[in-house]
């Protein structure tokens, strides 16, 4: 278990998923201007490039984050942080975790509470992703509690001031998970489980499908473009999902994602483990 | 257009806002924690004419050091520490991503150039090391060292807020 907890996590900080590709790919054929054209070439020779040499693609190797889907013995947050230190080792990863307020690295990417842990549903097929957070990006992530009266529109201005202020911060075109209702801290994990999905899927609601396309033509219209120098590509995609909350609230969190948007997934199939990636 | 490190602030008024150029010779990795120390001590190991905005990914290699991966890290969060290190240091060159705010503009003139590459194309950058001269600090943890480079051929790097008020980022 612990080999293919490690080949997980080496595949994401390695392997740009074939979704992310092929919506760089399509940002290159829309982009009119030269420099924000270069900086998506090096995207994706980059990515080509870690694939080739079997390297980290980023630097930032990030915060390691896990979501688990079924039902996993209740040791597992053992294994997993062994697993990081073991892959801080073999892969390598950079040593990105330090004590908040000493600054003091730990050295294996691990803490307290890191790596992050979530445990989700107990929907059949098990399964481990694995979603490293890299700082920069997650830096311009943001929160709010807005009026209950706000609506889709003021949710779509919050959202799309959020990645304006960001500028070319957290390395555009970003991927962006939204999420809606709930209370603060659901609200956050839902815009970090809104990044999971498919690049380029829509949500089965067809209110919140819009919501997530008007998000997407607002944010594309900023001009911000590819590292902040212009065009058509701040954002590659915007994945929303929403829970019931208040009638007196209404929570909004939003997760700004590089491109760099690196995640995989250990699927369990007639007792095999085996790593997939989007 | 090929430069050699370093640059002096008379080749540096030379280049203009979207050039595009390749660095070779020695940059030096600086983020948060190395800025802060270098300006309380006054002084530094090394010399900081050409910095490099950048956590590396670094692995013991050979008896050495081998750089794994090595884009750069988000330069905002070092602008309340670029005046004082133009001052002091004498920086001519400072490669990063992301730029700095408007107020940096005039910080620059004369003195300095920014230059960006791609964010996340950490492969692509460990491929133009040439090889670790040294390290200082590492105390501070891997990302927050001093990582002293050889380069060769570093880009393509975007000239993004030149010497003489010019930049990318505010059109």
């Amino acid at each position: 278990m612990l080999d293919e907890l490690v080949e997980l996590i080496r595949t994401a900080v390695v392997r740009l998923p074939t979704d992310v590709r092929a919506a760089l790919e399509h940002a290159l054929e829309a982009e009119a201007e030269e420099l924000p054209k270069l900086q998506l070439r090096m995207m994706l020779e980059n990515a080509a490039c870690a694939e080739e040499h079997r390297i980290p693609l980023c630097q930032d190797t990030g915060v390691p984050v896990f979501f688990l889907r079924g039902e996993w013995e209740p040791g597992m947050e053992h294994l997993l942080a062994e697993a990081v230190r073991r892959a801080t080792e073999e892969v390598p990863l950079r040593p990105c975790i330090v004590h908040p307020l000493s600054r003091s690295n730990t050295g294996d990417n691990t803490g307290v509470h890191v790596p992050v842990v979530h445990r989700l549903g107990h929907e059949e097929p098990r399964s481990i992703t694995f979603m490293p957070k890299g700082a920069g990006s997650e830096n311009c992530s943001a929160a709010a509690l807005l009026s209950p009266s706000a609506g889709a529109e003021e949710i779509a201005e919050f959202v799309a001031e959020v990645v304006r202020r960001a500028g070319a911060k957290p390395c555009p075109p970003v991927v962006l998970g939204v999420g809606v209702g709930g209370t603060l801290e659901h609200a956050a994990l839902l815009s970090k489980l809104a990044l999971l999905q498919p690049l380029g899927s829509a949500n089965s609601e067809p209110e919140l499908a819009e919501l997530e396309e008007r998000i997407l033509s607002r944010v594309n219209a900023l001009g911000t473009g590819a590292m902040g120098f212009g065009g058509r590509s701040t954002c590659l995609g915007v994945h929303l999902l929403a829970a019931h909350c208040h009638t007196a609230s209404l929570p909004v969190a939003v997760s700004v994602q590089c491109w760099a948007h690196r995640r995989a997934t250990l699927v369990e199939r007639a007792g095999r483990l085996e790593v997939v990636q989007p | 257009m090929e430069l050699e490190l370093p640059l002096e602030r008379r080749e540096v008024g030379r280049l203009r806002a979207g050039d595009v150029l390749c660095l070779s010779g020695t940059l030096v990795t600086a983020r948060d924690r190395a800025h802060a120390r270098a300006l309380e001590l006054g002084c530094a190991p090394v010399e900081l004419k050409s910095i490099y905005h950048c956590g590396p990914l670094v692995r013991r290699a050979r008896g050495g050091w081998e750089v794994v991966s090595a884009g750069p890290t988000t330069s905002a969060r070092m602008e309340g520490y670029i005046g004082s290190m133009l001052e002091l240091f004498g920086t001519t060159v400072v490669v990063g991503k992301g730029g700095f705010s408007e107020k940096a503009r005039e910080t620059l003139r004369d003195r300095c150039v920014y230059l960006a590459f791609t964010g996340g194309a950490g492969a692509l950058a460990a491929r133009a090391v040439r090889r670790v001269v040294e390290v200082h600090w590492l105390e501070l943890g891997m990302p927050e060292a001093l990582w002293v480079l050889e380069v060769k051929s570093f880009g393509p790097l975007v000239v993004a807020m030149d010497a003489r008020g010019g930049s990318l980022y505010h059109r």
